[in-house]
C-alpha cells in the first residue's frame, strides 16, 4: 500500500458541490421549473438511455440506443483523428526539417487555421453531403491543424549537437529525419495528439448536429428539440467522458512511448 | 593528419561582422595528441567544429587524412562537452549507433562494444538510461560511441569541462589509457592548462578574440603518463610557462575591451 491509496480525493470536493448546487437549484425552483432537469432525473434517463426497459423505456425513443450513438460518434473520431494524424505527422516532420516544404506549406496552413472548424460546416456538407464523409473532414481538418504545428515545433526544436552527432557517426539525412528528429519531437507530437483529439470530439459533435443523422451529437440537438434536456445533459456528461477517457488513452501510451522522459524527470 | 592552413572564420549575424578566428596555421601530426588552450570565447570551439565538418571556413582550407574537409564523417569522431547523447536510446544503443547506422553486421559491432564498455568502464549499464547516468558515466559512454567506430582522428571539444574535479581527472586517467592504447590522432580543446599539459604532445596556445594561435609548446614529458607527473618539476616549469603566456594574453583583452569601451 503506498500513501497516494490513503491520500484525501479533494478532486472529488468540487464537483460534489457542483452537483449538490444543482440539485439544490433545481429542487428550490431556482431556475424555471421544467427547463433544467434534476441531477437525479438526468441520472435515471441516463440510465434508460444506456440499458432500456422498465416503463419508462416504453415511452421514450431513446430507449437503449446510448451504446449505438457513442459507437458512431467514437468511430467517427477515431478515424477522422486517424486520419488527420497520418496527414499531420509526415507533414509536420516535413514542414520542420525541410526550409522548401516549410514556405511553400506553412503559410497556407497558418492562413487557413484560424477558420473555425464551425465556419466549414456549410462547406463540407455541400461538398460531401450528409453523410460521413463530411463528418470525417470537419474532425480530420480540426485535430489536424494542433498536431501539425506541434510537430513542427518538435521538429525545430531538436538539439542541434544531437544532429551533429549522428551526422558525425555516420547517419545519412533520412536517418536523422527517423532516427533522431522523430524521437526527439515525439513529446512535441504527443502534445499535438491530445490537443488533436480534444478538437476531434467538438468535431464530431458540431458535425452530427447538422451534418449526418446519427451519434451523440445528432441524439443533442434532438433532444433539444423535442424538449428533453435531461438527455441533453446525459449527452453532455457522455460527451465529456469520453473526451476524458480518448485523451487518458493518448496520455497512457506516451508514457509508454516516452518512458526515457520519466525517467529525466527524476533524475 | 591534419592541416589546418591559413583559415579564418567571419560570423555574421545582422549588420555585425565579427572575426572569430584569423589566420590559424596547425599541423596534427598521424598518431600525435595535439591540445588548443584558449579562454572562452576564442573560437576555439569553431576550429574544432571546421575540422569536424560542421562548419565551414570563411577563407583558408581544412585538410584531414588528405582530403578538404567538406562534410562530418565517422573518420573525424566528435566528442562534445555535454555528451549529446539520444536521451531515448539506452548506453548499448547509444554506443552501437555509428555502426549500426553505418550498416555494420551486427554480430561485429556487439562484441566490439562488449570490449569497449569494459574499457570505459560500463559494464553492468547498457540497459541504463543516459538520464540514470552521472556526468562522468555520460562521457564515458560519449567516448565509447566514437571509440567502436575506431576513427583515425578524434575530435574532442572540451569534454570533461562540465565536470567536477575528481571526475575529470579520472576521466583524463581513461583517456591517457585509451590513447596509449590505439594511438588516433587527437585534437582536444580546453581551458585547462593542466589537462592540455597533462595530455597532449603538443599545445597550441590561442588569443582572445579575433583567435590566433600564439605560440606552440612542445610537451616532452614521457609516456605512458599518469596523473603522478602533474607533480614532477619539468610539468610545473611549463605550467609556469603557459600561465605567463595566458595571463599576459588576458591583461591584453581586457585591456581592448576597456579601449572599445
Amino acid at each position: 500500500m503506498t500513501r497516494a491509496q490513503f491520500r484525501t480525493p479533494w478532486f472529488l470536493l468540487l464537483p460534489a458541490a457542483l452537483l449538490v448546487l444543482w440539485h439544490v437549484a433545481v429542487a428550490q425552483q431556482w431556475v424555471t421549473a421544467g427547463i433544467i432537469p434534476s441531477p437525479a432525473t438526468v441520472l435515471q434517463s441516463w440510465q434508460t438511455w444506456i440499458f432500456g426497459g422498465g416503463q419508462a423505456g416504453m415511452l421514450s425513443p431513446y430507449s437503449g440506443t446510448w451504446l449505438d450513438n457513442v459507437t458512431y460518434s467514437s468511430r467517427r473520431v477515431l478515424q477522422g483523428f486517424a486520419l488527420a494524424a497520418l496527414v499531420a505527422i509526415p507533414l509536420g516532420l516535413m514542414i520542420g526539417w525541410n526550409r522548401l516544404v516549410a514556405r511553400l506549406v506553412d503559410p497556407s496552413i497558418q492562413l487557413f487555421r484560424p477558420v473555425p472548424i464551425t465556419a466549414w460546416l456549410p462547406f463540407a456538407i455541400a461538398v460531401f453531403g450528409i453523410y460521413d464523409a463530411s463528418a470525417l473532414f470537419l474532425i480530420g481538418l480540426g485535430a489536424f491543424y494542433p498536431i501539425v504545428v506541434n510537430t513542427t515545433h518538435g521538429v525545430r526544436d531538436t538539439n542541434l549537437l544531437l544532429l551533429r552527432a549522428a551526422r558525425m557517426m555516420g547517419a545519412r539525412p533520412f536517418t536523422v529525419l527517423a532516427k533522431v528528429v522523430f524521437p526527439s519531437a515525439l513529446p512535441s507530437i504527443f502534445t499535438g495528439l491530445r490537443l488533436g483529439v480534444g478538437v476531434a470530439w467538438t468535431a464530431v459533435i458540431v458535425a452530427e448536429m447538422i451534418a449526418v443523422k446519427s451519434g451523440l451529437g445528432y441524439v443533442l440537438w434532438d433532444a433539444y428539440y423535442v424538449g428533453r434536456m435531461d438527455i441533453c445533459v446525459a449527452t453532455m456528461f457522455s460527451v465529456g467522458l469520453l473526451g476524458y477517457l480518448s485523451d487518458r488513452v493518448i496520455v497512457a501510451l506516451s508514457h509508454f512511448v516516452l518512458r526515457w522522459r520519466t525517467l529525466e524527470a527524476h533524475a | 593528419m591534419i592541416h589546418i592552413s591559413k583559415v579564418s572564420k567571419e560570423f555574421v549575424t545582422g549588420e555585425r561582422r565579427v572575426l572569430a578566428l584569423e589566420n590559424i596555421d596547425l599541423e596534427v601530426a598521424a598518431r600525435e595528441f595535439a591540445a588548443i588552450l584558449g579562454p572562452s570565447g576564442c573560437g576555439k570551439s569553431t576550429l574544432l567544429n571546421m575540422v569536424a565538418g560542421f562548419e565551414r571556413p570563411t577563407r583558408g582550407s581544412v585538410r584531414a587524412a588528405g582530403a578538404e574537409v567538406s562534410e562530418p564523417s565517422p573518420q573525424r569522431a566528435v566528442v562534445f562537452q555535454e555528451p549529446a547523447l539520444f536521451p531515448w536510446l539506452t548506453v548499448l544503443d547509444n554506443v552501437v549507433f555509428g555502426p549500426k547506422t553505418q550498416g555494420q553486421p551486427a554480430a561485429e559491432y556487439r562484441a566490439r562494444a562488449q570490449q569497449i564498455l569494459e574499457q570505459v568502464g560500463l559494464v553492468g549499464f547498457e540497459s541504463h538510461y543516459p538520464a540514470e547516468l552521472s556526468g562522468g558515466m555520460r562521457q564515458r559512454v560519449g567516448i565509447a560511441r566514437v571509440l567502436i567506430m575506431q576513427p583515425q582522428i578524434l575530435l574532442m571539444d572540451e569534454p570533461f569541462g562540465a565536470l567536477d574535479a575528481q571526475t575529470r581527472s579520472l576521466m583524463q586517467e581513461l583517456l591517457l589509457e585509451v590513447w596509449e592504447r590505439h594511438h588516433q590522432t587527437v585534437l582536444f580543446i580546453t581551458h585547462d592548462i593542466e589537462e592540455a599539459l597533462l595530455l597532449a604532445d603538443r599545445v597550441y596556445v590561442m588569443t582572445a578574440r579575433p583567435g590566433r594561435i600564439k605560440k606552440t609548446i612542445t610537451v616532452h614529458i614521457p609516456r605512458p603518463r599518469a596523473m603522478e607527473v602533474t607533480t614532477s618539476p619539468e610539468f610545473n616549469q611549463l605550467r609556469r610557462e603557459v600561465l605567463a603566456l595566458i595571463r599576459e594574453e588576458s591583461q591584453r583583452a581586457a585591456v581592448e575591451r576597456e579601449r572599445v569601451r
